[in-house]
């Protein structure tokens, strides 16, 4: 039967897909073959997330070998949710890619553009499904080389500068987290993160552990870009083709922070490790300075590309904040905050791209009075800031309060009012796209502009209009991260 | 437990630490990216030197041999070289791209280019 085949499938799809696009050589094939792998992945992810939403795990062998020998998929709830929420956002943001690559990128190279895209997808899939540290590894490169490449394709210079220190800050990170999973390699001589989870507390008296914990641990944070290992996220952001920065930024730091939960709470969890070491304080010390100086950087930025890189450093913050309280109402709001981050930016970034579409720039100074010339982009862009501060009803409420009940549930009632603080500080940002779009006259060149296309601006209503739904109805996302939150929590089986 | 016991660890150590120096410390691009592949290196290291025992033989069971090298460690590095020499290409040309935009692959002239743009 096919379905049994769903694990494997997830990740071979788009794989596949990639190399067929090369050999088209042709843009429009390419496409048409994007949309059709990113829609069958997503198809996948949802048939995947209901096998296992009642508490089921997937476990598919490849190549039918037993683990811990062979290579072992292996799907519960938290990996569901996530490859749920990357093929969404890969599936909508495809559709999205049509018009805005034909503007940011030259016409020749569309079908690598497309083949890249479509290797982004499998490496960041394929990290969510693997049960195999190794493994996990060579997709978290797939994923990471495709990236650079899909970065460099920005227009202008700085994002070859940009890709550039992606590529040597993201190695660097890559490679601190093969040592981690050498030594433990070396100490438990296995791979399968469930079988190595079992053999850990038999060694954890060993330093190695430690030294593993804390390679992993630095390698991880530099792709997910915990502050302060995020350099290399504002350039890339921002010299990005658009379409390029809204999945990445809607899934790239969001498969991190999974394999960061993976390691904590299913590998390390039995082993003892945590105890007596004060692990929590420096995540949470990491994560209020992401927040806070993170956003107050953003506020001074010109480019509002580069301004919304710099809160999704802040907004990495509140998602390691949560996972830090190590409670259920605290990981429910980090992995709640995964999507729902990922819904607002990857709202964001599309919507400005429309203006990068028809303007050719998001700077400041150029865009003064847009709100008049694109009605539809500028009102999108407010709603979704709406969501970014955390306005109720919408997604960014939605994770705030529960960031706040699991501080409040812990007794920090400053850690509480930090995340209503750091808010603030969102209110400001946003409101200075308000006021540059709305309050200023329109220059003649601003006043020329269309709106942007209809291909480009229904996808990204779409995400907006997911900031509301999710904002109101919470039954799938809050369902899914408690569940998530609980399966963690319970360590490994 | 004598250093002379642990020498390649120490020698993993010592590529380690220059590779990363030199990732840090240089601004020229392709040295940067030289750094990264010695510091990359020294991990192949740490995977393989302890898959071989002394005396040890390929894994195929024979009343001769009772010590076996573990080879999957050989088989993983494979796949870690291949990600490696995939990471160099990529990064050599994009600073063939770099030195077609800028005119230099020296960090200190590129960076200020841009400042005033």
């Amino acid at each position: 039967m096919i379905t049994s085949h769903l694990p494997i499938l997830q990740v071979v799809v788009p794989l596949m897909a990639a190399p067929l696009m090369v050999v088209l050589r042709s843009g429009a094939a390419a496409w048409t073959l994007a949309v059709a792998a990113s829609w069958t992945a997503l198809a996948i992810a949802a048939g995947l997330f209901l096998e296992v939403a009642g508490g089921n795990v997937v476990s598919y062998w490849i190549g039918s070998w037993p683990p811990p020998w062979g290579i072992e998929y292996r799907i519960d709830i938290v990996n569901a949710f996530l490859a749920l929420l990357v093929s969404f956002i890969a599936a909508v943001v495809i559709v999205y890619c049509r018009e805005s690559v034909r503007a940011e990128v030259p016409r020749e190279r569309h079908y690598l553009f497309y083949a890249m895209y479509a290797l982004c997808l499998s490496g960041l899939l394929g990290i969510a499904v693997t049960g195999d540290a190794f493994n996990l590894f060579v997709f978290l490169e797939i994923s990471s080389l495709s990236s650079y490449v899909l970065i460099a394709l920005g227009r202008d210079r700085r994002a070859l500068m940009a890709a550039y220190q992606y590529l040597i800050l993201g190695t660097i990170g890559a490679t601190f987290y093969v040592i981690g999973v050498g030594l433990l390699y070396l100490l438990t001589g296995t791979l399968n993160l469930a079988d190595m989870a079992a053999r850990l507390p038999a060694v954890s008296d060993h330093r190695s552990v430690l030294a593993a914990l804390a390679f992993i641990t630095v390698g991880i944070s530099l792709k997910l870009a915990l502050f302060p290992l995020h350099l290399w996220l504002p350039n890339a952001y921002a010299y990005a083709p658009s379409a390029v920065t809204a999945f990445l930024a809607a899934t790239a730091t969001k498969v991190s922070v999974y394999v960061l939960l993976r390691f904590y709470f299913t590998v390390f969890s039995g082993s003892g490790i945590f105890d007596d070491r004060p692990l929590a304080p420096i995540w949470i010390t990491l994560s209020l300075a992401a927040m806070f100086i993170a956003s107050a950087i953003a506020i001074f930025q010109n480019n509002v590309k580069r301004l919304f890189a710099y809160s999704s450093v802040a907004q990495i913050g509140y998602i390691t904040l949560g996972v830090s309280f190590g409670s259920v109402y605290g990981l429910t709001a980090g992995i709640v905050h995964l999507f729902n981050h990922a819904v607002t930016k990857g709202a964001l970034f599309m919507l400005l791209g429309g203006i990068a579409l028809r303007l050719g720039t998001v700077r400041f100074d150029a865009i003064g009075g847009i709100g008049r010339a694109m009605p539809f982009t500028s009102f999108g862009i407010v709603l979704a800031g709406l969501s970014l501060i955390g306005v109720p009803a919408t997604v960014g409420f939605v994770s705030k309060w529960y960031l706040v009940l699991a501080a409040l549930e812990r007794g920090d009632a400053w850690l509480a009012f930090a995340v209503v603080g750091s808010s603030l500080l969102a209110v400001v940002y946003v409101w200075r796209f308000v006021e540059v779009a709305y309050f200023r006259e329109p220059t003649t060149e601003v006043a020329r502009l269309r709106e942007a296309p209809l291909s480009m601006l229904v996808p990204a209503w779409l995400m907006v209009l997911a900031c509301f739904y999710f904002g109101l109805d919470t039954g799938v996302t809050l369902g899914g991260a408690g569940a998530a939150a609980e399966s963690l929590l319970r360590g490994p089986r | 437990m004598t250093l002379a016991n642990h020498y390649s660890y120490w020698v993993i150590i010592f590529l380690a630490i220059a590779g990363l120096y030199i990732v840090i410390a240089r601004g020229n691009l392709v040295k940067k990216l030289v750094g990264l592949s010695i510091f990359q290196t020294s991990v192949y290291l740490l995977y393989v030197a302890p898959g071989k025992l002394i005396g040890g033989t390929a894994p195929i069971v024979s009343p001769q041999f009772q010590v076996y090298s573990n080879p999957l460690p050989h088989v993983l590095i494979l796949t870690a070289i291949v990600v490696g020499v995939a990471t160099l290409a990529l990064g050599l040309a994009l600073v063939v791209r770099l030195e077609e935009a800028y005119g230099s692959i020296e960090e200190d002239e590129i960076l200020p280019q841009d400042r005033d743009a």
